[in-house]
This record gives C-alpha cells, structure tokens and sequence, in this order.
C-alpha cells in the first residue's frame, strides 16, 4: 500500500503486518504499531476533522490525549462506534473505519463552513446576546443544537462489557515514561506491592520519541533500557505493568481510578465476547507517585490552526515512533530550545527545514552551529503571522517581532508543509491538581508546578517541571525508594541511572503568550477545540469576566473533551497579558476528573441489565411461577401479585382469592417481611426507645405490634416484633424499608446509645414465610404441626410458639394483615418451597387458595390496616393514623418530643380516615386529591386530603377507600368529593377504618 | 453606566466594529462604606435578590459581596433543570412563582438565559411510584401546575430513546411531564442578573470575604469583610453550602446538614436527547446541554463535608442507573464531574426567614433543589428584605417550622414500599 510520507526504515511499527483501514470513506494502508494518526500523516492525510464552532479544517496537532481536534467517529454506523475518539490515541486494527464527524455533506466540503465566514458575528458568548426575541429560543435553540454538538451516540446497545477490579498496593505509579519507570523499578526491587499503569501500549515516554542511538542509559540504548527495565519490574514478585491504562481519577486518601483498555487495539472480529472490554481499576496506594510528564503548548498566532501545524514534539514522535515524515518542507517556529531537536531530526530524516523561526531575540549558539552544520536557515526575533494553504498549510508568512507588532517591511513568506510549534512545555498537574496540591507558577519553565503535595504523594520527572532526562530518572529512582520505605519497604536499589546524551538540550524558554498580528481579521486560536480565539479573551476581558473562571465559562477556554489540555496555560498566560496582572494571580482554572474521558459502560462496570440492582425473589418464588402468578417490583423484590387461572383476568381472579381468604383458606409468601434479630441484655429498652408503644413488660412467646416514627415524629416504618425470650426479639418490618430500617437501628445503637448493648442481625434471607389465614387455617395448621395445638383458644392471637413440621423447627406467629385468624409460619429458608407445596397439598381439601400482595392490600384494607409508604408519605403521626393507643406516655421515644410542637398536635391535620364512595360502583382513584366541596375543579383549589388506598372489595361487594382527610377523625359520615378530572368530582362520605366492622358486621 | 443592549442588531453592528464597543457587563466595585443593604454571596439567589430589590424595591444602595467570582458556587455546579411540579401546595406556589419568573427573564434581563421549556419526565418504575406521582400529577393540576401523566407508550413517544422494555429491573411504567420544565444556562442566569442589578445601580463586589457580622442591641449593624467593614442595617444572607457557617457568625444555628453533591457530563455529541428525564428509582436525571453534552446528576453522598467532592463510588452507580434508562449511552464517555455542597434541612424544603437577630435575614437550605426557584426565591426573599415581612409565598419556609412542626416536608414523597 501507498504510504509516501512512510520512512523506509525505523519506527516502532511492524512493517511484517501491513494493515487496511479506512478514513472518510477511503482505504489506506498503514502498520501494527501505528496509530490512527500516525498511519493518515503516513498517507499524507493532515486534514481529518472540522471544528466545533466554525468548522474550520483541523489537523493533527498533537500525539496523545493532549490532541485538541483531530477527532473522528470510530466505526460509524455500528453498535461499536464511538464518536469524538482522538486519531492520536486509536491503535490502528486491520479493517479499521473512521468517519469524520461534524461536518455536512463531507470532510473537505462543509456547509457548517459558513459559519467561519461570518465568524465576526459570532465572537465568544454571541449567544448571550441575542436569540431572546421574536420566535424564541426555543426555536433558535433546535439551529443551535444541531450545529453544536460532535459525533453521533451509538443507537444501539453496546454488544461489549466491562468489570471493575479492586486493588490495594503500596505505590502506585502513573506513568511509564523514564521518571515513572525509574520510580517503579526501585520500588518493586523492595519487594513492595508495585502498579505501573502507562496510558499508551507501550512504556518509554519521550525516550521513544528520539532517536535511536541519541541516549544511553547505563549503557544501553534508551530503547533497550526500557525494555530491560520493563522486564526488571514485571519479574519482581509483586509488581506489575498496566498499559493502555488510563489514570483518570485522583480522590480522597489516596484512592484512583484507571480504566484499561483490553480489547479496543484488536480487529474487531478477534474481540472476546467473553472478555471484558475494558477494566476499572479501583485502586488504594499507600503512596501514589505521579510521573505523568509535560504538555507541548501550540503558539498562539494567526492561522495557527491549519491542518500541518503541529506541536514540535508530536513531530519527533511520529518521525522516530512511526517512521512517518509529517511533511517534506519544514519549518519550525518556537520560543524555546526543544522544538529545535525536531529541526535536526526532521532534516537527518530527509526533510527540507525551511527555517527554524524563534520568538526569542536570540537562540543559543551551540544551538545555531548545528543549524548551520545541517544548512537550516535560522530566524530569531522572528513570528509567524499567517498560514496559508486549504486543507494543508502551504506556506507560512513570517515578520520580525518588533515589541508588540511586526516590524514594517519584514515580512516574508515561506513554503512548506509542515510548522512544527513549541510555545514551550506545561507539566501535566492534572493528576497532581485532583489530589487537592497546590501548584506554583515557575518563571523559569513558563509552567505550573507542584508546590506541596496533599496527600501521600510525590509528582517526579517533567510533571514536576524537571525536564533535564538524568534529574528526571533521578527524581524517579529516589521517589520510587521513598515510596517504598514509607510503606515498609526499606532496602531500595540505590542505583540511579547513568544518562549519556551528548546532545541534550537544555530547554530555555522565553515565553511568547500570543504573538503579534498583522491585520484586524486575523485570528489565532487559543483553545482548539472549542474555537476560542485570544480575541474572544480580550472581549471577555473587555465584557468583564476578568477572572479567569469567568473568562473560561464565558468563551468555554478549556470546555471540550480534552479539557484544555493544550489551551489551559496560553490562556492564562493571555489573560496576564491582557490584564496586566502576573500569572501566579490569575491562577489556574480547577483541573477535574477524569484526566482523559471515560466510557461510561466501564464507570458503570458490571452493575449493568441483570446486574443493576440484583432482584431478590422468596424461595417460593419458583411455586408462583409453575401456576402462572403476575409480579410485582417491591423495593429489590419480586413478589406474586395475583394468581389467574386458566381465562380469568387480573380483577377476576383478585376477587376470587380475597373472597377465599376469608371464607375458606388463603396462603400467601409473606417471605418479603424485613426480619431483624435482636439481642442483648438491653435489646428491650432499645426497643422501647425505638418505637412509639411500650415493650418493657411484653414476656416471652408474646408479639406486639409497633410504630417507628422519626425525629419529626411522623410514622416511618411499622411491624410486628415478637419477644423469643428477655434478651432477644425478632423484629418484622415492611417489605421495602427493611435496609432503611435496619440502617436507622444501627444509627441509633451506635451512635446515639452507645451504652446500650444490643446486636442487630439482619435475617430476611434465612426464613421463609407462609401466612395462613381464613377460617380453615386452624384445621390445616393442625395436620401440618408435629407437636402444636393450633387451637386459637389455647395459642392466642399475637403470640408466637416454636413448634416442627415434618421434624423442622419453625416459628409460628398468631398475627394477622387482613383481621382474619392467621398463622404465620416461618421456616428456614431452605424448606420454603417444600412447605407451601405441602400446604398447597395438604389445604387442597379445605380450599386452599393462594393470594398474592394485591388480595393482601385489598384483605388489609377491608380490615382497615395501614401500609406505611402507601398510606403515609412521611407527614402522618401516629395519631393521625387513629393509632393513640400506639403512643406511650410514660418513656420517651425517637419522636416523643415533636408530636407536643404546635403544629405536630394540631386537631385537624389530615387523619386517616374510611371513604365510600356514593356510587357503590365507583373505585375512587389512588392519589385522587379531596376537595370540601363539589364545585368545578379550578386551580388553587383548596385540597383537605387525598384518597390513599382504593379497591373493590369482593367481601362487601362494593369499592371501598382509605384516605387521609384534614380533621377526618370528627368528620364521621360526612360528605367529601374527589376530584375528578374526567368529570364532575365524586361524593363519599367518611368512615372508620375498619370496614369489616363497618359494613360486615365484625366486632 | 447604561449597558448596551443586546440585540441581533447591535452584536451585528459590533461584528463590523471588532467588538470593540461592549462594556463590562456588570461593574466591579469596591465597598462603599455604608450601604441600605448588603447581600452576601453572588450566586443565583444573591444576585437574583440584589436585581428584586432594587428594580420593585427601589433599593438601590446595595451590594452583592462574594467571596469568589459571581454563579463560581452551587450556581455554576447544577444540572440546571427548572420544573415546578411539588406535590406541596407551599412547595408548588414557590416553584410555580419561580417558573412564571423564568418564561420571560431573558427577555427582562435582556440576557439569553437560554430557557429551553422542552419538559420534564418524572419516571415511575413500580406500582407505589406510580401511585405518588399520580397523586403529584393530580395535586399539581388543582394548584393550577401543568402537569400531565403518560403511560409507557406515550414516554416512548416524547422521548424516543429510553427503553421502555418490561423485562429490565426497572421497567418504565408511565411518567408524569411537565411541559413547561426544562433546563437553561446557569451562568447566563447570574451574569444577566448582575448586568441588569448593575445596571440599576447594585455594586458586585467580589473576592470580598466575609469574616464577621456587627451586631449591637440584637440588631444587625455592618458586616466586617476581607475588604474593611460595611455598615448596613439589613444584611442576607444567600450562601448555599456554607448557609449555616454563615448564621453562625450571627450566632444562629441552623437546622441544616451539609453534603457533597455530584454532577457530570459526557462529551458534547449531535442532538440526541431532546427532554429532561429523572427518575427517583433509578436515581439519576438526564438532559442534553445546547453544546451537546449530556448533563448528569443524582443523589447526594450520604456524609456530610464540606468539600465539593464526593465519592466515585457514587457516580459509579449514577451513570449504571443512567445506563438502566439509557441503555445506549454505555460507550459515550464521562467528559468531567464535579461536586457541590448542598444544604439539606430535615424537611428538604428551604428557609426564606427573618432571624432572631433584626435585619439579618436568611435564604438558604435548598437542598438539591434550589437552581429552579432562583427567580422566585430572590424575588420573595427581597420582598422579605425590604418589608421586613414575609409575603404569602415565603411565609410557609420560616425558621419557626421548625418549632411548630409546620414542615413542608417534601422527601416524604419518596417513601417505602409494604
């Protein structure tokens, strides 16, 4: 395959393995090992994307995550496609396809170009300013939208998966370029527990971005030292190298986060199905070292985001990388000594060098005779101040600086196709500013660097402004021992590496924030991605967003998806400028997680579809499921709602099973129930503060029914607590709040009673619960126990017996949810299911029938039963329910105190009261509101209370309600109406609660 | 100073001009010594406040002191979903005030605050959020609120992309809409308030600290700042997140627990997400930004802090919760999160209030709630400030609920199942 701009030699590329990919619709070939990035500039290809906002033609401007704008959408138009992945970062896979996004209909052809033509109107904020009149912005707002925005979401279900994988370690590293390799190879020699997590394939850093031959270290060559330390550290036993792996997170105590990509560099028909895509890494180090190295700044010039402008070093890497000559005709601007290394190796490669054009007045000599030795024409003094060329710079326009313009007359054009820039080097704080330490502007590298740690941490290397390679490796090696030592580790390799460079350059940089510009048009980009030029920082200044996070919000400096990675300093440095105010008191703008994006699928790992929240289901649950039975979500559980049989629908058979209920012989799995064992010789004073009733004096084998309010007094939690002897309860709560509930008992006992001694263990899993009820109970109770009368008379109402059916032991409980006599048997979990097909079995003749949660909500309505989340939403005391009886007078108790405030003892707040409806016929809605009187609906209608519960009662044969009404209690057989939207509002009037003795007579 | 106004015609006109002719657009000012009133913190509400109280006020001598940069707080942190359908009647008549203030407050700041009405989706997953909503729905109706229910089908209608399958752990079973809910521009909303309080005369003084209240006879005399002591006789405080650090100067202590509260947002992608969808089972909300983000919140860290960060763990089961909903979001990429602190009163509903010590008022304890009322609650709390009375809609969010139980007690609608 054609690959012009491909070196016949060098590279980290296998040239064994050619590869096929595609790019904006075209095939090209490149090779394992090259990037996406590096394989277009092998073909020649600098423009591959369009801008955010004016849709300019945009190149390859970096090497790595720093990249502004080369995006592209991976593999469009399938599940896997990913949009705004950077061509700088995509390992390249045989079959590759990439699509240019943001642009309409192409790449090359863009309407969205427009936009760039009348760019004068559309300076930073513009959208502030207008779009407020005549049709709106909600009809702007859909132009804006669908011009904003990059690539496309997939629209499909993503076909991979992803896990996450805790660690605990004693120094973790990010960053495998020589200062973190340093770090890492003396810490594992200590046999600490050591993680390397580099975010590229391989370890190296800038050490790969040279070449061959330019360093030793300890006498190898750079790339051979890499490698042999590499290898020394995965030898160590505890040690271990994880590359592809992004560090994205820094939190509290020492806690990160990395993601590792394991599949994406793979064609995609070699991907696992049954691997994980990518791994999250949670990870706690007891010392974190950051070697995270330095960003190359672009300059700020006009034109200084043509396709073929890149960044000085991206330059060396794609040369000595990938064996790729970005352009054939050079020209390097800069403002410091390094990007002059990219002259030397450009034209060692076989590039024509243009010129070298520095900012600076004057440039080394040392420097300026290996210019003249390689015959590169030197400029100092000298700016760029336009670019020329459609998708690929074709020449650049140079001036003298003279102060703060061009000197008249100066100006030159030059040809090339390649401006290599350096506006000098920004340790990469990211990391080391989410860990809450504080940087320092340094004059001497133009850059922010860390000041003082926060945490267990050390930054090493360029991340901390040291840029010479040997102080680096010992920057590294001494972190590295350190770190170690501070967890235990003391006998370190002393050894720091011996570094032979005869042609280091020392870095000197002079800065040059933005540089002269010559006519009024013109327009230098500050921030790539977001187009935001250092004119839009001027009107920002102007407009008074003077600081520098007002200035970023308003022009969105640093907003896009690499965060600024290239923009942030420049537009402090800018800002300074224009202020007049020294950098250290612009500050900086907050670095945020993550350092890189993050797939969302790989934050969210395997609690994805099944896993999300785990349902719980009774062991039962598989009986329900042979007859037919319909689900109901109830909190994590799933339970029976209805059993229809064969024809019947969901009303059908409801009626059917409440009417057996009570007329024969209903079963329900009632194994749902929070279950909350309770001991300690103070378990029943805790009891007795933690409900609203009194449990001093309940003896041995007795239950009780009782009420959980909160500090606000209001009801939170209600059910059945039955003493198993004096130190040792068993306490039942509802479905849905038993986590919450055993949550707040735990607050309280050790955090509020300390002195009181009691164990709470949760033991919802280790029964299972089948509730009897109806008149035949007894009789099936009586086959089914081996050594218990169930005899109401002498096992009575609220209390509890242990017993065994068929030699297991069970608890029986004589409660009841529907006011009918009930049995609750509670067995271990295991028999669950063999003990509701024996009672099924052995019922069949006393008419078994099951019921389901909405019999249950129905029987219990009949009997007038409260259901705490339903018929209360946290404002409903105990005495609103009609429930006095429930509150004691002689102890306190969690909300004692607040039912005595004014409001809290008011006797007309909404109370629980029975509603029947005037047309028996007609089921009152849930959640319909209670309004006093029967006129049209209007808004701000005064509602006294809403109806809470609402059914068909089979029993009564009629509908039956519960509501909460304001002064309910003293309203007995008043007329009320509900509001009907569909009509006029129906009349009901209220009653008691207890319509079994209401209307059936019970007593 | 008169601002220039905004306009196509005028961003047209400095288009030819180089942009050379806009002016700040609110003045930075340093601290008179004496003002009529003095509002501390420059977020949403504080700026709100200052622009009420000097446009249907008529006070004019007053400043906004803020300890950073103006919206930098809980302001520039949000989600920014606006939606007024409480099921509370003293919660629906603050909201709903806040929401008739937001229909037309680009137009009156002359500000694009980008106020995009494009509904609000409350999901129910279960039969007992069902039944609440629908109680919601019916309740926000009767208080005149527009509020509509939707079974799954029409959810699947007004927002195409959610799954709506039964067979997932939290089937979508219907949602109540709020047609007129919708999100807009946070820093638009504080900017356009301080260019327009500005404008009538209020001084924005920032990275002015304060650092003690004056207090003779029980009554409010100045505020001492790190830029000198201010003299005022009425003095408010607005500082979501610090509100009871704040009181406490004046030596009150509030009934408000502070947390860390989260946020995200993916990369900016084409339209693909055209409502604000929330869910309270799931817990997570969702809505795309203009620039095409997709702006992400949940719940609180349950600990208290006063740091703006919280947990990853949290956001781990956030974005699972918003793969549960959007099932096709799992390879879009978190772009950057970030935390606030919000303070939460025991009845999650918030305190607009005199103190026991006259002239120093109270508006604060929002909870994650408090983006959507800013121009309701600035405008009530203003009223407050000048009439030293709270008017109809404040009165119910008084200190003293707390003492009579009058709670407007809004987390009771998410309550437990049987």
């Amino acid at each position: 395959m054609n690959q012009p701009f491909r070196l016949p030699e060098g590279g980290l590329i296998d040239r064994d393995k050619p590869v096929t990919f595609r790019f904006d619709g075209k095939s090209y070939g490149g090779f394992a090992g090259d990037t996406l990035a590096s394989a277009l500039l092998a073909n020649g290809v600098h423009h591959v994307a369009r801008s955010f906002k004016y849709h300019r033609p945009r190149g390859i401007l970096g090497a790595g995550p720093e990249d502004p704008a080369a995006l592209v959408q991976l593999e469009p138009n399938t599940a896997r496609t990913e949009p705004n992945l950077r061509a700088t970062e995509i390992e390249l896979y045989e079959g590759l396809n990439a699509g240019a996004q943001n642009c309409w209909p192409s790449l090359g052809f863009d309407i969205g170009a427009i936009n760039d033509v009348f760019s004068r109107f559309f300076p930073a904020g513009f959208y502030y300013k207008t779009f407020m009149g005549g049709p709106g912005w909600m009809f702007f707002e859909r132009f804006i939208r669908a011009s904003a925005g990059l690539g496309v979401a997939p629209g499909e279900i993503d076909p991979d998966h992803y896990e996450h994988t805790n660690r605990h370690c004693d120094v973790l590293i990010i960053g495998a370029g020589p200062a973190g390799l340093a770090a890492a190879r003396a810490a594992a020699s200590t046999g600490a527990r050591v993680i390397l997590a580099e975010q590229t394939a391989h370890p190296g850093g800038q050490l790969l971005d040279e070449a061959a031959g330019q360093t030793t270290i300890d006498g190898m060559s750079a790339r051979d030292w890499v490698k042999a330390v590499r290898e020394e550290i995965e030898a160590a036993p505890e040690a271990m190298v994880l590359t592809r792996t992004n560090g994205f997170g820094y939190y509290n105590d020492n806690w990160f986060a990395l993601c590792q990509q394991l599949q994406d560099h793979l064609p995609l028909a070699e991907r696992d199905a049954n691997k994980p895509r990518q791994r999250l890494w949670h990870v706690r180090a007891r010392h974190i070292i950051l070697a995270t190295g330095a960003i190359e700044r672009p300059l700020v010039f006009a034109g200084n985001d043509r396709p073929g402008v890149m960044l000085a070093g991206a330059v060396r890497h794609y040369l000595h990388r990938h064996a790729v000559l970005p352009g054939r005709r050079a020209a390097i601007l800069a403002n410091n000594n390094s990007a002059w290394q990219t002259a030397f190796d450009l034209k060692t490669a076989g590039a024509e060098m243009a010129a070298i054009l520095d900012t600076r007045p004057d440039a080394p000599q040392v420097l300026r005779d290996r210019a003249e030795a390689l015959g590169i024409p030197v400029k100092t003094g000298a700016a760029v101040t336009g670019t020329l060329g459609r998708r690929r710079i074709k020449a650049a326009r140079t001036g003298d600086i003279e102060g703060d313009r061009i000197a008249i007359g100066s100006a030159e054009m030059i040809g090339c196709d390649l401006l290599a820039v350096s506006g000098g080097w920004s340790p990469n704080v990211a990391l080391f500013s989410q860990s809450r330490g504080q940087l320092r502007y340094d004059d001497d590298i133009a850059g922010f660097r860390p000041a003082r740690s926060w945490q267990e941490e050390a930054t090493v290397g360029a991340a901390n402004g040291t840029f010479d390679l040997a102080a680096c490796l010992a920057e590294g090696a001494a972190a590295g021992a350190n770190a170690a030592r501070v967890a235990g580790f003391d006998d370190a390799s002393q050894s720091v590496p011996r570094v032979s460079a005869p042609h280091a350059i020392d870095y000197d940089i002079t800065p040059a924030w933005r540089l002269p510009m010559e006519r009024k048009t013109d327009r230098a980009f500050v921030d790539m991605h977001n187009d935001v030029t250092s004119k839009d920082l001027d009107l920002a200044v102007r407009e008074g967003y003077r600081s520098v996070e007002h200035a970023k919000r308003y022009t969105t400096l640093g907003m896009g998806t690499d965060q600024g990675k290239t923009s942030s300093v420049n537009g402090f440095g800018i800002l300074s400028e224009i202020l007049d105010t020294p950098i250290p008191e612009i500050g900086v703008t907050t670095y945020r997680p993550p350092f890189k994006p993050v797939t969302f699928g790989a934050v969210a790992g395997q609690h994805v579809g099944a896993n999300f929240h785990p349902r719980r289901t009774t062991p039962m649950h598989e009986a329900h499921v042979e007859v037919g039975a319909t689900f109901e979500i109830v909190g994590d559980w799933l339970r029976a709602r209805v059993y229809p049989r064969a024809g019947e629908d969901f009303d059908a058979a409801l009626q059917r099973e409440c009417k057996a209920a009570r007329t024969q012989l209903g079963m329900l799995d009632a194994s749902t129930l929070g279950k909350i064992d309770i001991r300690g010789k103070n378990a029943r004073e805790f009891l007795n503060r933690i409900y609203s009733n009194a449990w001093l004096k309940l003896p041995p084998g007795r239950c009780r029914y009782g009420l959980m309010l909160n500090e606000d007094g209001m009801v939170f939690d209600d059910g059945v607590t039955a003493c198993l002897s004096d130190d040792h309860f068993h306490m039942t709560t509802t479905t849905g709040g038993a986590a919450g509930v055993l949550n707040w008992l735990e607050d309280y006992a050790q955090t509020e009673w300390p002195d009181l001694e009691v164990y709470l263990t949760s033991v919802t899993e280790q029964w299972a619960v089948a509730s009897l009820c109806g008149p035949n109970s007894t009789a099936l109770m009586a086959e089914l126990l081996d050594d218990l009368d169930p005899d109401p008379e002498s096992f009575p109402f609220m209390s509890w017996r242990p017993a065994h059916i068929a030699g297991i032991p069970v608890r029986v409980f004589r409660i009841s949810f529907t006011g009918e006599l009930s049995y609750e048997i509670n067995i271990p979990a295991r028999y669950g299911r063999w003990l509701w097909d024996r009672c099924m079995a052995l019922g069949e003749k006393h008419g078994i029938t099951p019921y389901g949660t909405e019999g249950m909500h129905l029987l219990r309505a009949e009997a007038g039963f409260v259901i705490v989340g339903q018929d209360t939403d946290g404002t409903v005391t105990p005495i609103d329910l009609g429930m006095d009886w429930a509150v004691k007078k002689t102890a306190d108790f969690v909300g004692a105190r607040s039912l005595t405030r004014p409001d809290t003892a008011r006797t007309d707040r909404r109370q629980f009261v029975g509603l029947l409806s005037e047309d028996p016929t007609i089921v009152l809605p849930e959640g319909s509101q209670i309004i006093a009187t029967p006129h049209e609906t209007e808004p701000r209608t005064p509602m006294i209370g809403y109806v809470t519960s609402s059914y068909m009662s089979p029993n009564f044969s009629r509908s039956i309600a519960l509501g909460l009404v304001e002064g309910g209690h003293t309203r007995m057989g008043e007329p009320v109406y509900v509001a009907n939207k569909n009509g006029t509002p129906h009349r009901a009037s209220i009653s008691p609660v207890n319509f079994l003795k209401e209307l059936g007579g019970a007593s | 100073m008169t601002a220039k106004r905004y306009s196509l015609l005028s961003l047209f006109r400095e288009g030819l001009n180089g942009h050379k002719g806009w002016q700040p657009a609110w003045r930075a000012a340093e601290p008179k010594r004496r003002y009529d009133a003095v509002i501390i913190g420059g977020g949403g509400h504080g700026c709100a406040t200052a622009y009420y109280l000097a446009k249907e006020h008529g006070l004019t001598n007053i400043a906004v002191i803020e300890k950073g940069w103006i919206g930098g707080g809980n302001a520039g942190r949000n989600t920014t979903i606006i939606r007024s359908n409480y099921l509370y009647d003293e919660s629906a008549a603050i909201y709903d005030h806040a929401m008739q203030l937001w229909k037309g407050l680009g137009r009156e700041l002359n500000f694009n605050i980008m106020m995009s009405h494009r509904g609000v989706l409350n999901l129910a997953h279960d039969d007992n959020e069902m039944r609440q909503l629908k109680r919601r729905v019916e309740a926000n109706q009767l208080n005149g609120v527009d509020a509509e229910w939707l079974d799954a089908k029409q959810v699947k209608e007004y927002c195409p992309i959610i799954s709506i399958s039964p067979d997932v752990r939290y089937p979508v079973l219907g949602a109540t809409l709020q047609r007129s809910g919708g999100v807009n521009r946070h820093d638009a909303v504080v900017w356009g308030y301080a260019r327009a309080a500005s404008a009538l005369g209020v001084d924005f003084i920032e990275k002015c600290e304060v650092t003690g209240i004056e207090i003779e006879n029980g009554k409010v005399t100045g505020v001492r700042t790190t830029k000198g002591d201010i003299k005022t006789g009425k003095l408010a405080s607005v500082t979501a997140g610090h509100s009871s650090v704040t009181a406490k100067m004046a030596g009150i202590r509030l009934p408000i627990e502070s947390h860390p509260l989260q946020a995200l947002v993916s990369e900016p992608l084409k339209p693909i997400h055209n409502c604000v969808v929330m869910s309270n089972a799931v817990h997570a909300y969702c809505s795309q930004s203009d620039k095409g983000e997709l702006v992400i919140g949940a719940g609180i860290d349950p600990h208290i802090s006063y740091t703006q960060r919280g947990a990853f763990s949290i956001l781990e089961e956030e974005i699972a919760a918003l793969l549960e909903l959007f099932p096709i979001f799992s390879r879009l990429r978190l772009m950057r999160h970030w935390g606030g602190i919000v303070d939460v009163c025991p009845d999650a509903s918030a305190i607009i209030s005199k103190t026991p010590v006259a002239g120093f008022y109270i508006n604060g304890g929002w909870g994650t709630g408090g983006w959507k009322a800013t121009p309701g609650s600035g405008h009530v709390f203003a009223d407050l400030i000048a009439n030293d009375k709270p008017n109809d809609i404040a009165a119910p969010f008084t200190l003293e609920r707390f003492e009579t139980g009058k709670l407007v007690a809004e987390h009771g609608a998410a309550a437990v199942a049987h």
